[in-house]
């Protein structure tokens, strides 16, 4: 169970892979995610799912490198087994016609963006994606994201491709077009996703964010993923993980998903330094 | 044999101690606390027992082992078959031989207790049950032909786990499903290593899992399928999923970094094994100045851990007295003589934080004890205008678990309770849908592992009855 039937690197640091899990293929629905470890001994990290194929039994993730278990990941091939796999959690994407939604990805974002917007069009919605990165390398599932939507609009900050600026600027022009929006779901970097939420705000715009709190077990037995929405404490977990983007308070999320910056360096440099994390190792794991 | 007889017979060996690492040394590491008897001790300790005619202990005991003649087999030198007896009954002995509150179960019956000190049955259970596990090789014990009959069991803590034993005994087939990577619920994500082994829990699911129950982990009911869909595939449903829903006490800066609930430190270091960062790789915040809220066996399991974890100094919060305090007294002993501070009559009614967003201290209120409520314990009442800080960088909220509604709300026609406990027979474990069972925490709200185990028993009893299988 949980082989890597394919695996590449989409962008410097982000990996793609489809991985054989025939009964959370069946299961999933758009907005959830699953929790997986790699080994004996490694810690459970949540990661949401960019696709699945029912028929198949796959699933596919998306992952940016960033600490020991996703870098670890990044060293895995084709073949390569992971040590668990667990889902689908959280609870799925309220879908129905709105009307027109417009999804914004940022970054690493727009992979559990893609099941949304599939989900979105298929409810009868017309459905607008606004898809953003730094540079044009950075920019993922494009394709992918041109196929599932009605219209697809790509902003880099560094104006490498597409519209120079940020995902916000090319909401707020579809926003000033005087564009009938009916639903905003934003995905992203959490400042990325406060600044989606200001633009809408004053647009007076639904927003819906999905958030992604610090996890153990996420099935709400543990608590780690508090996260307050309307000045109520929610478990990211169980009652998200999309919340009403105009009530979360992403300062509190800022400085919650800050809590381990300390150990977690400690933990990526004992890492490097281990066979474990030696890239040489894995000639298709380096960048 | 009258009250008379048994007085002349009082044994003049006193119960034995169980010998336990020096408080000093085990408050720095997570070895285990209790030593084990080892067999002479066990041997003296045995010889205590009046192998009573009418045996009261065993009306103590939820799962209703038959103590006199284990204890009688132990006296003969005979530990094999004693822990054989055990198991005739008990799955699971090696656990709740360490964790089961036996001062007010099977031991607070023993006629011996009457004028002097009771029979220490519960270390002798643990006693047999490791001596077995030693010293002998597993041998497979007498099974009866498949019956044809298929349970499924949604979660793999204390109650699901002794159903399984006690249906696969039977020639039910079990198959069991837990939501976590690891198998054995909170005997392995709550309960700490230095009171319970891992090893020790492992080794008694290896031994159903040879039995023949299969094992599922990573599968949440509730979420990849349904127990309605379970339904489909087997005849009956047991739901033990504990009471998995951690209470915070709703006081300002209760989100602060640094604050955990119970169920989440102590899952960050036993479960996650933590506490061998960074040669494991989950992290848990290791507080100079720990406080602990709340005064059950739960918040003394998270005081001594984050002791272990390098605290300097843990302390207890709690609203009431030491008299009130619903923890074991044998837990409270131990946290004590271990260092954990205890700050009674105070209740937090604020979490101070820093800039950065993490706990520096908490803001405490003094209270005092006034009439009874309905629990028959005294109502603390805050003292007017009294109010102190107490200094730390890491708080645990351990003030109890409600019901985890995964279960409960994706299940069709299944009745819960107010606080969304699943309503069941506590005779039986009958829910209101048909074909399905339930029993421990998620029906009785958070209790003891013995009554987890008890219902487990209950229920698989029922179960046989309802298949036609003696």
């Amino acid at each position: 169970m949980f082989e890597i039937v394919e695996k590449e690197r989409i962008a410097p640091g982000v990996n793609r892979a489809v991985i054989n899990a025939p009964a959370i293929a069946r299961a999933h629905k758009p907005g959830q995610f699953i929790i997986l470890r790699t080994h004996e001994d490694g810690e459970r990290i949540p990661l949401t799912v960019a696709d699945k194929d029912a028929e198949k039994g796959t699933i596919t993730l998306v992952w940016q490198e960033v600490g020991v278990t996703t870098y670890y990941m990044g060293t895995m091939n084709v073949g390569d087994r992971l040590q668990d796999l667990c889902g689908p959690l959280g609870t799925p994407t309220h879908l129905e016609k709105f009307g027109t939604v417009v999804g914004v990805g940022g970054g690493i974002g727009v992979a559990p963006l893609h099941p949304i917007t599939k989900g979105m069009r298929e409810a009868g919605n017309h459905v607008i994606s606004i898809v953003g990165a730094r540079t044009e390398g950075l920019l993922i599932l494009t394709e992918e994201m041109r196929k599932a939507s009605d219209e697809l609009l790509i902003s880099t900050d560094d104006g490498s491709f597409g519209i120079h600026g940020f995902v916000t600027q090319v909401l707020q022009g579809l926003i000033d077009k005087g564009a009938k929006i009916d639903l905003v779901v934003a995905i992203g970097p959490v400042p990325m996703m406060r600044a989606v939420v200001n633009v809408t705000r004053a647009a007076n715009l639904p927003t819906v964010v999905s958030l992604n709190p610090i996890m153990v077990d996420g099935t709400g037995m543990c608590g780690a993923c508090r996260v307050e929405v309307g000045g109520k404490t929610k478990f990211g977990c169980v009652d998200g993980p999309e919340f009403d983007g105009l009530q979360v308070d992403f300062d509190l999320l800022t400085k919650r998903l800050a809590m381990y910056k300390g150990p977690e360096l400690i933990a990526l440099n004992k890492f490097r330094e281990s066979d474990r994390g030696c890239q040489c190792k894995f000639p298709g794991g380096a960048a | 044999m009258t009250e008379q007889e048994q007085t002349k017979k009082r044994p003049k060996v006193p119960r034995q101690k169980m010998p336990e690492q020096d408080p000093i040394a085990r408050a720095h590491n997570f070895w285990e606390v209790a030593l084990g008897y080892p067999n002479d001790i066990a041997l003296l300790e045995a010889s205590r027992c009046l192998h009573c005619k009418k045996p009261y202990c065993m009306k103590g005991c939820p799962v209703e082992v038959d103590i006199p003649d284990f204890v009688e087999l132990v006296k003969q030198g005979n530990f094999v078959d004693a822990a054989w007896k055990v198991k005739e009954k008990n799955s699971l002995p090696r656990i709740a031989g360490r964790v089961c509150p036996q001062e007010s179960q099977c031991e607070s019956q023993c006629v011996l207790g009457k004028k002097g000190e009771p029979c220490a049955i519960g270390r002798l259970e643990r006693f047999v049950a490791d001596y077995v596990a030693e010293h002998e090789e597993w041998k497979m014990p007498p099974l009866p032909k498949p019956t044809g009959h298929k349970v499924a069991v949604v979660g793999s803590g204390p109650a699901g786990l002794t159903l399984a034993g006690a249906l696969i005994k039977k020639g039910v087939a079990v198959t069991v499903y837990e939501a976590l990577h690891e198998l054995g619920g909170v005997l392995v994500y709550g309960i700490p290593e230095f009171r319970l082994p891992k090893a020790i829990v492992r080794s008694e699911i290896d031994e159903l899992r040879r039995l023949g129950v299969e094992f599922h982990t990573n599968h949440v009911v509730g979420r990849i399928e349904t127990v309605d869909d379970l339904l489909e595939r087997f005849e009956a449903v047991f739901i033990g999923t504990g009471a998995g829903a951690p209470l915070f006490l709703k006081i300002p800066g209760e989100n602060l970094n640094g604050v955990y609930s119970a169920n989440e430190f102590l899952t960050r270091s036993n479960l996650m094994k933590a506490y061998l960062f960074p040669e494991s790789d989950t992290p848990v915040a290791k507080g100079r100045r720990v406080v602990v809220f709340g005064g059950g066996n739960v918040a003394m399991d998270s005081a001594r851990t984050a002791l272990r974890l390098g605290a300097e100094e843990v302390t207890i919060v709690y609203r009431r007295t030491v008299e009130e305090l619903p923890a074991r007294a044998e837990e409270v002993h131990h946290a004590m003589e271990e260092g954990v501070k205890f700050k009674l009559l105070t209740a937090p009614i604020e979490i101070l934080g820093n800039e950065a967003g993490w706990a520096v201290g908490v803001r405490c209120q003094q209270m005092k004890l006034g009439e009874p409520d309905q629990s028959g314990r005294r109502r603390p009442i805050p003292v007017e205008g009294e109010f102190f800080d107490i200094e730390c960088d890491m708080a645990v909220v351990s003030i109890g678990n409600a019901a985890n509604p995964l279960v409960p709300s994706s299940t069709t026609a299944l009745e819960t309770n107010k606080w969304g406990n699943i309503v069941a027979d506590l005779d039986s474990g009958k829910t209101s849908r048909d074909r399905v069972w339930a029993g421990g925490d998620i029906v009785t709200g958070a209790a003891t592992v013995i009554l987890a185990m008890g219902a487990g028993r209950k229920a698989a009893l029922s179960m046989l009855d309802y298949f036609g299988v003696s």
